[in-house]
């Protein structure tokens, strides 16, 4: 079983353990606390940061030396059969995702925009913004990015080449076509840094959705009408897998006249929605997450919450709504400023 | 019987008589597996006094009479296995009286859920009551008199212990009150005084017709919330609902175990209803529930599911539609179940028992319960789906539920509204006085032996 | 029979009888019957029945079966995504094999002979059709934007005439631009479709089509829902299409042409939604667009409204037939009373064949000194200038 991108030495030599010390969730008595922790972990050994993570992603981002703590921590976790959440809940979630072998092959257009597991939202590819694009969705091509979340490395490896195969065979393939837009960042956090880290192959491009929308902004400047409104931004546990992507977003915002109001759990700090603890049975922590985020939300004084994640807004959407700010995909709100 | 149906349109008015062939047809069966038999006739009274002039001249011809409400127990105990003439009581409609102060309502014989839900909504919004998960049309005497269970039965026992009198014409034709309103102009309680209506709750009609009732209400909550727990192991599941239904903050609680959808298979769910009047006393509540089970969540065998709330919709609607759904999964129209109420300590028996019996069978099955009380008792159901248009189906359903009724009474369960044959299988159970009372108890209220004959009968 | 494999899946569950919300029963006919027979889920049984050769076609199934006004009440609230849409298509195909077994009340013969012999159900001369308009300034057609199509009761029927013109007057206030046809229409058919006549119905809507086709009509006003309900859905299939609204629909976009009275009397209204406008075709909105514009009405809506609006009786037929009326609770008081208990003083309708019944419901009820029922174009035409 290949084991995951990384060099045990970098973690030796480390004298800061951004990995751990800029956890938001769990606390060191100091650097050499957390070292300690971290070589145990490299080493194969059981650590109280096995039982205590709350899979964020956020150490794969804190890492200067793109050295994959994350992905370590939770393949270790896989091996000492450590649960971060109850086995029947995670046995369902993987029947329920599985693939189901009902894909068909079909004939897609650039843009080629990949829905994962979301077929629901296909409605939000729409208007000039994604003009000519074709749709792909279905568990027979879901990410399975969200088996990080518990401890099943193993599952990312069956199945994710298989989905990959299945990209390229029922849709890319035939039409002549080498790259796919990832609507949600999730799916490319598993084409770019799983994949490399995994030791996976990719034989596509996958293009962020920031990227593209940024892009095809620059293609229709004429029809930007700016809204000229403060917003507040969700930034997901997935976008720590392509942090670069966030300056995209800043330049997203600013070309729609939304004004990112700085906020402290935005960026490196962003704040966990509170979805997977509560898959966690931390329903108590979730609510603590939930309550510091949103507050910090409102004394920006924005008019909406902005998502990049759909699990995200299912999660919050209603409660930041009961609190006076509207929710809102990125794509859905550069649609509002484009009038559509 | 001409003569008699004759009178009986005097009574009514003949637009509510009717012994055509069209209702003889449509009255002789309900949407389960019993066969059917045809009345002579369908009546539809319209007041009490209509009710007593009916009964009356039932007794005088020696015509049976048999009440119905909703015609939805599935389990046909709404034939009229003797023939004579099925009691219509869905005229009798109205939502007499409700005591916010007292939190009772006062109904007719055939007032139904949805109206008394809906009642409720618009006049009194800050009262409920426990309906169960029936179609709205079902009434709420047919649902008491079979000792039904509903969305608030974790709160307040099952739907008969919520009564708090009744009015009802005897089979001789005499109109006698029980509890509270027999003495006061109140309906607030049964006690203190001797506890009638237990002459006409579980009797499946055969002991007098109830005309009026008095069931509680309770506090509608502006927070409502749900949880559902999942776990892979049907022998924990006493002690898991011991210790949930131990917080004693529930207002619901139905385990549910079914096949499909596939990632349901063998997997046992509870679904927690509670609800509150702010956010933060839900909030505590919830994490009452959740303390409660906390040695299983930290075991990670069992815990509960991450639901986003516009998934949550869906379970918090009262009542559900989802059941009714089951009936055509074999699109077929029909399904019946064996709801068998039993101690909890049965549980995985009973779950095992249930698989043992789909598998033998071939059937399309779907179990779950219903928790009584804090967890006093539970009504255990095993559902299965049949094509009403396949002899075969129908067959192998009705097979299964025999062995399901023989399979429940083993393990110390008995099965509610139970349709004849089962009826028969507990009174070979039942202790012999207790039997031998019945039969004495009918023979005085029902002299002329016309009330449902032919239930309740060795 | 068509739809006939639906027949044994329904499960009696008897939410057809019911609105979402509960509040009271919403099948008409099993609101003026109550028994069980008489509901969506008896009927379902029952054809069954009969066609399994359980029970013949009676006098009393006949009657069973043509007590429905097809408001769609079932189709809206069974709980069975796989066949509540094809549930009045039976029950359509159903009462053509009564027709054609010759087994149908009389008043149903009686009404589908006059429909045959005059185009029209009150049995009047064809040509008389338009004499509605006399007397108003309407042109004939000769390729204005709008054909206004009245109706039977628009045309035939002594209070929807008044209703007619009320309409016609108010679409010309409004600029909208249209003429009418002096000779050769006959009814839309939509209530004989309804009553399991098909061949009647193609037949007459042939007629309409090729008159509206050598006339060159494009688009088509009607007066009534269930004029718009059979050109919209049924002509396209049979030769006829045209672009069809209900005139409230055209209304509700002109309302900003009237000029209104100033100071207008305030009164308390509800609205009771037609079966075809509404339900059938799920425009709650126009007419409720259209109310709101007008000053000094304070609305008020019935516990069944939009979706869950009971039927005023008067679909399928029964207008003429009266079936329901022999029945012990008539829809249509029960409606009247439900619009009493609003507070309102005026019941506003959308539609001359609610108009009609609901305002003999009034009167049987009592009601007339307290309640009025008016047609929209009325209340619009006492408040302008």
């Amino acid at each position: 079983m290949p084991a995951i991108k990384f060099d045990p030495e970098v973690c030796v030599r480390c004298e800061t353990v951004d990995c751990l010390m800029k956890c938001q969730y769990i606390e060191f008595a100091g650097i050499s606390d957390a070292k300690a922790e971290k070589l145990k972990i490299n080493a194969g050994k059981e650590s109280r940061v096995l039982n205590e993570c709350l899979t964020c992603y956020a150490c794969q981002e804190y890492c200067p030396f793109g050295n994959n703590p994350f992905y370590l921590l939770v393949e270790l976790q896989e091996e000492k059969r450590i649960l971060p959440a109850p086995k029947p809940i995670v046995e369902e979630q993987l029947r329920m995702m599985g693939p189901k072998g009902r894909i068909t092959p079909q004939k897609v257009r650039s843009p080629v925009v990949d829905m994962c597991s979301f077929p629901m939202l296909a409605g939000c590819v729409r208007g000039k913004l994604f003009e000519g694009a074709s749709v792909i969705s279905g568990n027979d091509i879901f990410c399975n990015i969200m088996w990080l979340h518990f401890a099943k490395n193993s599952v990312i490896r069956e199945r994710v080449p298989k989905i990959i195969d299945n990209i390229m065979s029922f849709y890319l393939k035939n039409s002549n076509i080498d790259e796919i837009v990832c609507f949600h960042d999730e799916c490319y956090g598993t084409f770019t840094s799983i994949a490399e880290a995994f030791g996976i192959p990719v034989p596509f491009k996958p293009i962020h959705l920031f990227d593209y929308i940024n892009r095809r902004l620059d293609e229709i400047p004429e029809r930007i009408k700016p809204i000229n409104e403060k917003i507040a931004y969700q930034r997901p546990c997935s976008n720590r897998l392509s942090p670069e992507t966030d300056k995209i977003l800043d330049e997203i915002f600013i070309k729609i006249g939304a004004e990112r109001v700085p906020r402290k759990h935005d960026r490196e700090n962003a704040l966990c929605c509170g979805g997977v603890p509560r898959a966690h049975q931390r329903d108590e922590l979730a609510d603590e997450l939930v309550e510091k985020n949103i507050s910090d939300m409102l004394s920006t004084g924005a008019k909406y919450c902005v998502f990049n994640c759909p699990f995200c807004m299912a999660t919050l959407g209603q409660e930041v709504a009961e609190h006076g700010l509207m929710p809102i995909l990125v794509s859905d709100l550069v649609l509002t400023a484009l009038g559509e | 019987m001409n003569e008699f149906i004759r009178q009986l349109a005097e009574i009514t008015g003949p637009g509510f008589v009717s012994a055509e062939p069209e209702e003889r047809y449509l009255y002789s069966m309900d949407q389960g597996t019993m066969p059917p038999v045809e009345p002579d006739a369908v009546v539809m009274p319209g007041n009490t006094e209509e009710v007593r002039q009916i009964i009356l001249c039932a007794n005088k011809h020696k015509v049976p009479v048999v009440p119905m409400g909703g015609g939805l127990v599935l389990s046909g105990l709404t034939r009229a296995l003797h023939g004579g003439i099925i009691l219509d009581m869905k005229r009798m409609n109205r939502i007499l009286q409700v005591n916010p102060k007292s939190r009772y309502a006062v109904v007719e014989g055939g007032a139904s859920e949805g109206m008394l839900q809906a009642y409720l909504k618009k006049h009194h919004p800050e009262l409920k009551h426990s309906m169960p998960d029936a179609p709205p049309i079902a009434t709420l005497a047919g649902n008491i008199c079979i000792h039904g269970s509903g969305h608030l039965s974790v709160l307040g026992g099952f739907h008969s212990d919520m009564l708090t009198g009744m009015e009802v014409v005897l089979p001789t034709g005499d109109i006698v009150r029980s509890g509270s309103c027999s003495v006061s102009p109140d309906w607030f309680a049964r006690a203190p005084l001797p506890d009638l209506s237990g002459l006409f709750m579980g009797w499946s009609g055969t002991t007098g017709v109830v005309t009026k009732l008095g069931i509680r209400l309770f506090p509608s909550y502006s927070h409502n919330d749900m949880l559902i727990f999942v776990c892979e192991d049907a022998d924990l599941m006493p002690d898991i609902i011991s210790r949930l239904t131990g917080t004693q903050v529930a207002e619901d609680m139905t385990p549910w175990m079914t096949p499909k959808p596939e990632w349901a298979r063998g997997f046992l769910h509870i679904n927690i209803s509670y609800g509150a009047h702010s956010k933060k006393e839900l909030t505590f509540k919830r994490n009452l529930l959740q303390a409660s089970v906390k040695k299983y969540s930290d075991q990670k065998i069992a815990g509960f599911l991450p639901m986003p709330p516009s998934e949550k919709s869906r379970f918090l609607k009262i009542p559900s539609p989802d059941l009714v759904k089951f009936a055509d999964l074999r699109k077929g129209g029909g399904f019946e179940y064996v709801g068998a109420i039993m101690a909890i300590e049965h549980f995985a028996e009973a779950y095992r028992a249930g698989l043992q019996i789909a598998r033998a069978y071939n059937v399309s099955y779907s179990m779950g319960a219903r928790i009584i009380g804090a967890g006093h008792a539970m009504m255990f159901f095993y559902a299965y789906a049949f094509n009403r248009a396949d002899p075969e189906d129908i067959n192998r359903a009705q097979h299964a539920l025999e062995a399901t009724n023989t399979a429940a009474l083993e393990i110390g369960g008995i099965p509610w509204k139970s349709e004849l044959p089962a009826q028969k299988q507990i009174i070979n159970k039942m202790d012999p006085n207790t039997f031998d009372l019945m039969n004495r108890i009918r023979s005085v209220l029902d002299p002329n032996h016309i009330m449902n004959p032919g239930n309740w009968e060795k | 029979m068509l739809n006939e494999e639906i027949l044994h899946r329904c499960f009696r569950c008897g939410y057809c009888k019911m609105p979402s919300n509960y509040i009271d029963l919403n099948c008409p006919s099993y609101l003026a019957f109550r028994f069980e027979t008489y509901s969506p889920g008896g009927r379902m049984w029952l054809l069954r029945a009969w066609l399994d050769g359980k029970i013949p076609l009676s006098k009393r199934f006949s009657e069973i079966m043509f007590s429905c006004t097809a408001c769609g009440n079932c189709t809206e609230h069974c709980p069975f995504p796989g066949f509540k849409d094809l549930l009045l298509e039976a029950f359509t195909a159903a009462r053509g094999a009564f027709l054609d077994a010759g087994r149908v009340p009389a008043g149903v013969r009686d009404y589908l002979t006059r429909m045959q012999l005059h185009g029209n159900p009150y049995g009047m001369p064809a040509k008389k059709r338009a004499d509605w308009a006399v007397g108003m300034e309407i042109s004939p057609f000769t390729g204005q934007e709008y054909l206004f199509f009245a109706g039977d009761e628009g045309s035939y029927d002594t209070r929807g005439q008044e209703i007619a013109r009320s309409a016609a007057k108010l679409l010309a206030k409004a600029g909208i631009s249209f003429g009418i046809l002096t000779g050769g229409e006959n009814s839309d058919g939509n209530d004989v479709r309804a009553s399991g006549e098909t061949a009647l119905f193609e037949e007459l809507a042939k007629k309409n089509t090729d008159l509206f086709n050598k006339n060159n009509v494009k688009k088509i006003i009607t007066l009534s829902p269930h004029g718009f309900n059979a050109f919209k859905k049924f002509y396209p299939g049979l030769g006829g299409n045209y672009q069809v609204f209900n005139y409230t629909q055209v209304l509700a976009f002109n309302m900003g042409k009237l000029k209104f009275r100033e100071n207008p009397d305030q009164v308390q209204i509800t609205f009771h939604d037609s079966c075809y406008l509404g339900c059938h075709n799920m425009d709650y909105y126009s007419p409720r667009v259209i109310l709101s514009a007008v000053p000094g009405l304070k609305m008020a809506e019935m516990d069944r409204n939009k979706q869950n609006a009971l039927c005023c009786g008067g679909g399928g037929g029964n207008l003429f037939t009266d079936i329901l009326s022999s029945g012990n609770e008539s829809p249509a008081r029960s409606r009247v009373r439900e619009a009493k208990a609003t507070g309102a003083t005026i019941i506003a309708v959308s539609c001359p064949l609610c108009a009609i019944m609901l305002e003999d419901a009034v009167k049987t009820e009592g009601l007339a000194d307290v309640l009025r029922v008016m047609e929209l174009s009325e209340i619009i035409n006492d408040r302008i200038m």
